[in-house]
């Protein structure tokens, strides 16, 4: 039951076949089984999840009209407020923090009648491309347990790829549901800026960060999307406009006529081999569907590296100003006659992690006076220019299509003593960000060297999120049939023997 | 190659309010010239001319009407407070003894 898609659940809940409490309670089983391995939870809600899945099933048999994804289960990143159930942001600052609150992402699920089974492991405020930098330690990759998910949204890319869930929530700052989806051979697609809520969304870069769905099919991240997206008046980033119907851009599955845009800039050389064949494969699928494969340049994006990391430390360097040790979370140092400077800066060098520091005083020096011109200053001009190389871009193709990532999944520890490696991770997924449009990652394949996922990334214009879906579900279904099944039911079996 | 010194990361430190061990301010030093160098990368673009992007969304001055709406109680309000007294957040000493 748990290896179904979201949708097949869905089906078998509305015709009665399966409860949302038996369906909820094998999830719970499945983490309590396989997650001591993976370590993709860092707090189970076992009480809420089952409360919620008991109240869907109350009112589906009361006849009561349910959303398609009522009494669905659902693994939620840590880095959303979810009202009197721990969240931490995988950082120590906030530990033992219950949110008075829910995000509006949180609103949403709960008022779609998903069920909550807990929260997922990321990078300390997401601060991070493999999960490692999670205070609470490292989330495991399921395909191989010594390698890294991915991040930061580590921990709900695992759950879902290990069947500990049909679907999560991530959130993507510069990749951060993307890599992961890829490394682990799911689906996560990162919506266009200002499409979902950012309240209650622990800000990290906050002109970059956006939330977004992750399942293992197209058709279950479209649903989820379409849960999540919306105007919000509690967001001022919201866009108060006509959002795309995404469903049914996943069911209509159709490129004939399409064009799709090769970034000439994110190929080749970095790639590495069996991420580039099975990428170069994929386009050939997409040509034999009758699409039309375009080759596209974009210079400024050599620099769209540099740019992010200017700009997405100069951010955090100032939201996380918050955490001050006054209002909520961490104390440290609180003494008689201790002044609030000494407890705050005891406290924050007590309760951030090494990476979030190392963002922190990099954005303090970007920021500073006589270096606010040369660094912030020109990172986002070239944002600028990365925007007008995707317009002119956009002009000659309907999507643009990557490699969602330079290399499978890594080893634990491989790139952790050298943060330029770990950031060069990211090079074909930042420029997403840097121009606020949307991206989907979908797998392409198993890499031939190690055998591992490798994801093929889509790119569309901001407000044409359908796009991805349509190219997205028509690439997946040439690809299933070929493979004789979706890329997850090859993950290794972990855990019991259920 | 950029470089920052010891003792310009304890004063990026303490303007940022992170006390930074000993051990934590060397090792951010040495990795700091390498990181500056990558990120500098920026300044090898013409950008004369070019206008600045600070966000990537074309809204300006979001308004809503100026009414009274639900908010969070004291009780919820203070509910993760690290120390409280008589419904307020208690804070450490703010001004010195002379002040």
């Amino acid at each position: 039951m748990i290896k179904q898609s979201a949708a097949e659940m869905a089906q078998a809940l509305a015709k009665g076949e399966v409860t949302s409490t038996s369906l909820t309670q094998a999830h719970l089983d499945r983490i309590a089984d396989v997650d001591p391995s993976v370590k993709a939870f860092l707090h189970v809600d076992a009480e809420g999840a089952l409360a919620q899945a008991k109240n869907i099933d109350a009112k589906r048999s009361a006849g009561e009209k349910l959303h398609p994804l009522a009494g669905i289960p659902l693994a939620l990143k840590d880095v959303l407020a979810q009202e009197g159930v721990p969240t931490t942001a995988g950082s120590k600052i906030l530990q033992g923090w219950k949110p008075p609150y829910d995000s509006t992402v949180v609103t949403k699920l709960k008022a779609a009648g998903l069920v909550i089974l807990g929260k997922t492991n990321m990078d300390e405020f997401a601060m991070g491309s493999s999960t490692e930098n999670s205070a609470y330690g490292p989330t495991f990759n399921p395909w191989d347990l010594t390698r890294t998910p991915g991040g930061s949204s580590g921990g709900s890319a695992a759950a879902v790829s290990s069947f500990e869930a049909p679907l999560a929530i991530g959130s993507d700052t510069g990749g951060s549901i993307r890599q992961p989806a890829a490394l682990t051979g799911i689906v996560g697609v990162r919506p266009t800026y200002g499409a979902v809520s950012r309240y209650g969304l622990i800000a990290y870069s906050s002109s970059l960060d956006q939330a977004g769905p992750i399942g293992r099919t197209v058709l279950d991240t479209a649903m989820l999307h379409d849960v999540i997206a919306g105007y919000d008046p509690k967001d001022a980033t919201s866009v108060n406009g006509a959002f795309p119907d995404v469903i049914a851009a996943a069911r209509s599955s159709d490129v004939k006529g399409m064009k799709i845009g090769v970034i000439k800039q994110l190929q080749g050389e970095g790639y590495q081999n069996g991420v580039q064949a099975r990428f170069d494969e994929s386009l050939q699928v997409l040509a034999s569907l009758g699409a039309q494969i375009v080759e596209v340049d974009c210079p400024s994006f050599e620099f769209a590296l540099a740019a992010y990391y200017l700009i997405a430390p100069s951010e955090c360097s100032s939201n996380l100003a918050r955490f001050d040790a006054m209002r909520y979370g961490l104390r440290v140092g609180d003494s008689d006659g201790a002044s609030a400077e000494s407890v705050m800066n005891a406290t924050r060098n007590a309760g951030f992690g090494h990476e979030v520091k190392r963002r922190i005083i990099l954005g303090t020096y970007a920021l500073s006076s006589g270096y606010y011109d040369a660094y912030y200053g020109s990172a986002q001009k070239i944002r600028t220019l990365i925007i007008q190389d995707y317009a002119k871009a956009f002009a000659q193709a309907d999507v643009l299509v990557s490699p969602t990532a330079p290399t499978t999944a890594f080893k634990i520890g491989e790139k952790s003593n050298d943060p330029i490696a770990m950031y060069l991770g990211d090079v074909a997924t930042i420029p997403v960000n840097l121009a606020g449009i949307c991206g989907m990652s979908l797998p392409a394949g198993l890499a031939d060297e190690d055998q591992l996922p490798v994801g093929f990334q889509i790119m569309a214009p901001a407000m044409q999120d359908h796009r991805l879906y349509q190219v997205g579900s028509a690439l997946e279904g040439a690809l299933v049939d070929k493979w004789g099944g979706h890329l997850i039911s090859k993950v290794p079996a972990l855990g019991g023997a259920k | 190659m950029s470089s920052l010194s010891r003792d310009d990361v304890a004063k990026l430190a303490a303007l940022a309010r992170i006390e930074m061990s000993e051990e934590e301010l060397t090792n951010l030093a040495s990795q700091f010239g390498m990181i500056l160098d990558a990120v500098a990368r920026v300044q090898e673009v013409n950008l004369d001319g070019v206008v600045a992007t600070s966000h990537p969304q074309p809204i300006v001055n979001v308004f809503r009407a100026d009414v009274v709406l639900p908010s969070l109680t004291s009780e919820q309000a203070l509910s993760g407070a690290p120390a409280q007294e008589e419904d307020r957040f208690r804070v450490p000493q703010i001004l010195g003894e002379a002040e």
